[in-house]
């Protein structure tokens, strides 16, 4: 099977102390550490246990800089078969659609049975893997959680519903999934992998190359704009619970029962 | 058979003469050994290379401290003792053994033994029959729980010789009850030993009788020597064999970890195709000789805090199953039998990352059988192929973009020190580097003990500094945990700042970030932990200490401190030196300390266990008596302050790091000013 994982570069949350600049239109970058977002890299990882089982290849795409070579090269160094930078000056300030449209394009360039996306990335939209999907015409599942190859090009997944249940599906191959974390235990990436792809060449391809239908892509076709950040005060929902131990512990139960945090 | 005696080359046994007979089963035996060994050694030079020839002198010392001298075997008193005694005699007998192999072949080693050797040889081979029926006794009735269940093939091995002893026995009884006999000269043999308890029962057969004993003795011991010479390699006994070789070939650093491949620079690590133990020839010919000579004593296990904590790890299990494996892989007769792989096959992944190498099996082991070095090249290869645990992945990140496994800021690493300690920007600007190392720069609790380590240094009037946003972690858990790579960039990164920032001397507090400066750097400044320093002004009134007037105290003795460096003596001087301090030693101390639970990446595993090490640590304080714990490492400080409150002792224990502890009880006023 050949399947393309589409990954973005973003933020580590657990690196990084998040603080808005200024101008108050995005957080500040100058002393941030990046890696692959989350739900990316264990869509890397189920593409490379399916293809592990059933052959093929998986090919990492994403679309930004040269600065997102990085997440291309530690993703190959889990395993991936190739990767490709998407990078034309014009996808500035891109949003979803114009991200997903980038996309479409290299898709259409190649033949992918299985197109895999992380749930959300940073922003927390999580909207291109089911607008490419859209704009491809192909079928799209969301909050994947289990993957499992039929027989006659179809697939059974498994998704997270409400209230923590999972229902089951078939799905048509060629499609797009859109992966959650907990799918599976993606494997380690240490120095060493890194350092044995860090020269390999990666191919960078730009708008003309790849056919974009450039009149959805750039800040000018944004139809959705980020106009500004802000921290939510700190509210007064603490509550202290005072007493021995047994008594505080038993007043969190009666509280976490209430709260339904506990079945 | 025939009335002769004299000769046991001369006798006829059945219609062969025992010359012939004995030349052959001589010829025999040695062959079958000899194929035995070859095949064992099979696999050994298929493995790794592994450098074990150099400082022949060190290595002949080791010889005579722990093979001839026994050394570590008291510490187990009775079987350490019963050990000994068997050791000893077997030495003593060996020329005696290769006598009455050679009569079997020739006349002129028959005869008269008599003097004061033969009386030696005697009373040790009734020795070494009485230990054997000791340790069969002991093994049947009052096993200790560290031998676990296999207790078939020791007694067998052990009824084995108490056989051959009796043979000899018996031979000589039966030859001085026949001279006896005949009147001829008396033969003297040693009141209560084997051959004269022999010759009292055997007086009144007749003389036929006595010579078809003594043939008969010869015989039973000729084949009972080839049978356990032969059947040695396939059990716990090739120890006999090999521990001379796994004793003069023991590792002879402490400390260290040896590096991914012997042989292999770490310039052209990214030239070796796969790193670390992921099938059997993978481990260095040393490691598999180790295997061969573990003698399933299970002291190892015994004194294994993971292994105390119900966690799936025993060393001894590991050799023995690893040596079963080998066998199996590279059997003496037919095809290889076993294609299990190591990792996720003969160990479970848990079983390999449940190691806080502590060290305590190494101290334990009285053949020198390393294990560290084991697993950690069994994690490089679980982490090569992409297995490390989940746990780790986020630390490991962390530690490879921030150089800290919280995933905290580089330019937050100082701020423990409150602007108070300089920061040292190259240049020989200081004559000490203070080496924090991660906990101690970013744990809220464990700033405390970096604070008070750069108040100990200023009051000793020392020109020191950190090296603040542009130190790394020391790595020296990476490294163990098995990601040698990254650990190389931590070190590279650390070793580059610490040149450039051109100090004479390095002080941590931290035993870990010791250890690795000392061990796993190289050409670094001379490393000191601050024990050793604050000993010595405590030695010569630099320091002096308030008095304290409450409290039982005891000094919990971290790993990298103790066992993996020998300080042991420097933090207790400190102790005994604070006025009206009272300190009781818990039993597991010193070289038997107890880990707490592990440093680095292990403050991140959880491993699976019925109980927390560092909650079985406090209960051992408390049996003690004691009510504060002095440590000397900031991991042990974080596990040792959890597991008081897990034990449920808060209230009636507390945990102080012994920097902290002289920090509060120091003279103010003494020396310079206080910096932070």
């Amino acid at each position: 099977m050949e399947i393309l994982v589409c990954i973005k570069r973003v933020p580590d949350t657990s690196e990084n102390e998040i603080q808005i600049e200024g101008a108050g239109t995005d957080i500040a970058r100058d002393d941030l550490v990046y890696s692959v977002n989350e739900p990316d890299n264990y869509a890397v990882e189920e593409a490379l246990q399916i293809v592990g089982r059933t052959g093929g290849s998986v090919t990492v795409v994403t679309v930004g800089g040269e600065e997102d070579e990085e997440v291309l090269r530690r993703e190959m160094a889990m395993g991936a078969t190739r990767g490709v930078l998407i990078s034309d000056d014009s996808f500035q300030g891109s949003d979803g659609r114009g991200i997903a449209a980038i996309l479409k394009a290299f898709v259409q360039r190649g033949h992918y049975d299985l197109i895999l996306t992380g749930v959300q990335a940073d922003g927390g939209c999580a909207q291109v893997g089911g607008m490419l999907a859209a704009l491809l015409d192909y079928p799209f599942a969301s909050l994947v959680t289990s993957i499992e190859v039929l027989e006659g090009r179809k697939l059974k997944i498994g998704r997270e519903i409400e209230g923590g249940g999972k229902e089951i599906n078939a799905i048509d191959l060629p499609c797009v999934l859109s992966i959650q974390t907990g799918i599976n235990e993606p494997r380690y990436v240490g120095m060493r992998g890194i350092r044995q792809i860090a020269s390999v060449p990666i191919p960078t391809l730009g708008a003309a190359e790849l056919g974009v239908e450039t009149e959805l892509v750039g800040a000018i076709a944004a139809k959705v704009k980020r106009t500004g950040y802000f921290v939510p005060a700190a509210g007064k929902g603490a509550e202290m619970l005072a007493g021995s131990r047994e008594e505080v512990v038993e007043k969190l139960m009666d509280l976490l029962k209430a709260k339904g945090g506990l079945n | 058979m025939q009335e002769s005696i004299d000769s046991i080359a001369g006798a006829w046994f059945w219609l062969i003469r025992g010359r012939d007979l004995f030349l052959f089963l001589h010829l025999l035996g040695l062959a079958c050994f000899g194929y035995i060994v070859t095949r064992r050694l099979t696999p050994l030079l298929r493995a790794q290379r592994d450098f074990r020839f150099d400082r022949p002198l060190a290595r002949l010392g080791k010889v005579l401290q722990f093979w001839l001298a026994q050394w570590r075997h008291p510490r187990y008193r009775f079987a350490g003792t019963i050990h000994i005694l068997i050791f000893a005699g077997f030495l003593l007998l060996a020329s005696r053994a290769f006598a009455v192999l050679a009569m079997g072949i020739s006349d002129r080693f028959a005869g008269e033994s008599g003097g004061l050797y033969s009386a030696i040889r005697d009373y040790a081979s009734t020795v070494v029959f009485l230990c054997m029926a000791i340790a069969i006794v002991r093994r049947l009735a009052f096993a200790p729980a560290r031998y676990g269940r296999r207790s078939a093939d020791a007694i067998f091995l052990l009824a084995l010789i108490a056989i051959l002893m009796a043979a000899d026995g018996a031979f000589e009884g039966s030859l001085a009850a026949f001279h006896a006999r005949q009147g001829g000269a008396a033969m003297l043999l040693p009141p209560l030993s084997l051959p004269w308890l022999f010759k009292a029962v055997f007086a009144s057969a007749t003389l036929m009788a006595l010579v078809n004993l003594h043939l008969g003795a010869y015989l039973t011991h000729e084949v009972t020597f080839f049978f356990l010479l032969c059947y040695r390699p396939f059990g716990i006994q090739f120890h006999v064999e090999t521990s001379l070789f796994a004793i003069y070939f023991s590792k002879l650093d402490r400390g260290t970890v040896k590096p991914v491949r012997w042989g292999v620079a770490d310039e052209q690590l990214d030239a070796v195709p796969s790193f670390g133990v992921k099938k059997i020839e993978d481990f260095t010919w040393k490691h598999l000789l180790d295997f061969y000579s573990c003698a399933d004593c299970g002291r190892c296990a015994d004194h294994c805090p993971a292994n105390a904590a119900g966690r799936p790890l025993s060393p001894r299990a590991l050799s023995i199953k690893t040596r079963d494996y080998l066998f199996r892989h590279y059997p003496v007769f037919g095809a290889s039998t076993d294609g299990m792989p190591l990792a996720g096959g003969l160990y479970s992944e848990d079983e390999l990352w449940s190691c806080t190498t502590c060290g305590a099996c190494e101290a334990e082991c009285p053949l020198l059988v390393e294990y560290i070095d084991k697993i950690v090249d069994l994690r490089r290869g679980l982490v090569d192929d992409g297995k490390a645990p989940q746990a780790l992945h986020k630390p490991l990140k962390s530690l490879e973009s921030r150089g800290n496994p919280f995933g905290k800021m580089e330019k937050k690493r100082a701020d423990w020190a409150q602007g108070a300690v300089r920061i040292l920007n190259g240049g020989g600007s200081a004559d000490t580097l203070y080496f924090v190392d991660s906990i101690t720069s970013y744990d809220d609790r464990i700033q405390s003990i970096g604070r008070a380590t750069a108040r100990i240094l200023a009051s000793l009037g020392e020109n020191f500094g950190i090296l603040g946003a542009k130190e790394r972690d020391s790595g020296h858990d990476v490294r163990r945990f098995g990601e040698e790579m990254l650990f190389q960039a931590l070190r590279d990164h650390n070793a580059e700042n610490i040149r450039a920032s051109g100090v004479r001397r390095i002080v941590t507090a931290d035993p870990h970030a010791y250890n690795a400066l000392k061990h796993d750097y190289k050409d670094m400044p001379r490393v000191e932990h601050v024990s050793q320093a604050i000993a010595r002004a405590v030695s010569t009134g630099q320091i002096r200490l308030n008095a304290v007037e409450n409290g039982v105290f005891t000094y919990h003795d971290p790993c990298y401190l103790g066992r993996h460096n020998g300080i042991y003596d420097d933090p207790r001087e400190v102790l005994d030196a604070i006025p009206g301090l009272h300190r009781v030693e818990m039993p597991r101390c010193r070289d038997r300390s107890f880990c707490c639970g592990g440093g680095g990446l292990a403050l991140f595993y959880e491993a699976k266990e019925e109980q927390r090490m560092g909650v079985l640590r406090v209960r051992m304080a408390a049996d003690a008596g004691a009510s504060v714990v002095v440590t000397a490492c900031p991991f042990c400080m974080v596990n040792i302050e959890d597991a008081i409150k897990v034990a449920g002792l808060e209230g009636q224990m507390t945990a102080i790091d012994l920097a902290e502890l002289v920090d509060r009880q120091m003279v103010v006023g003494h020396a310079s000013a206080c910096p932070v």
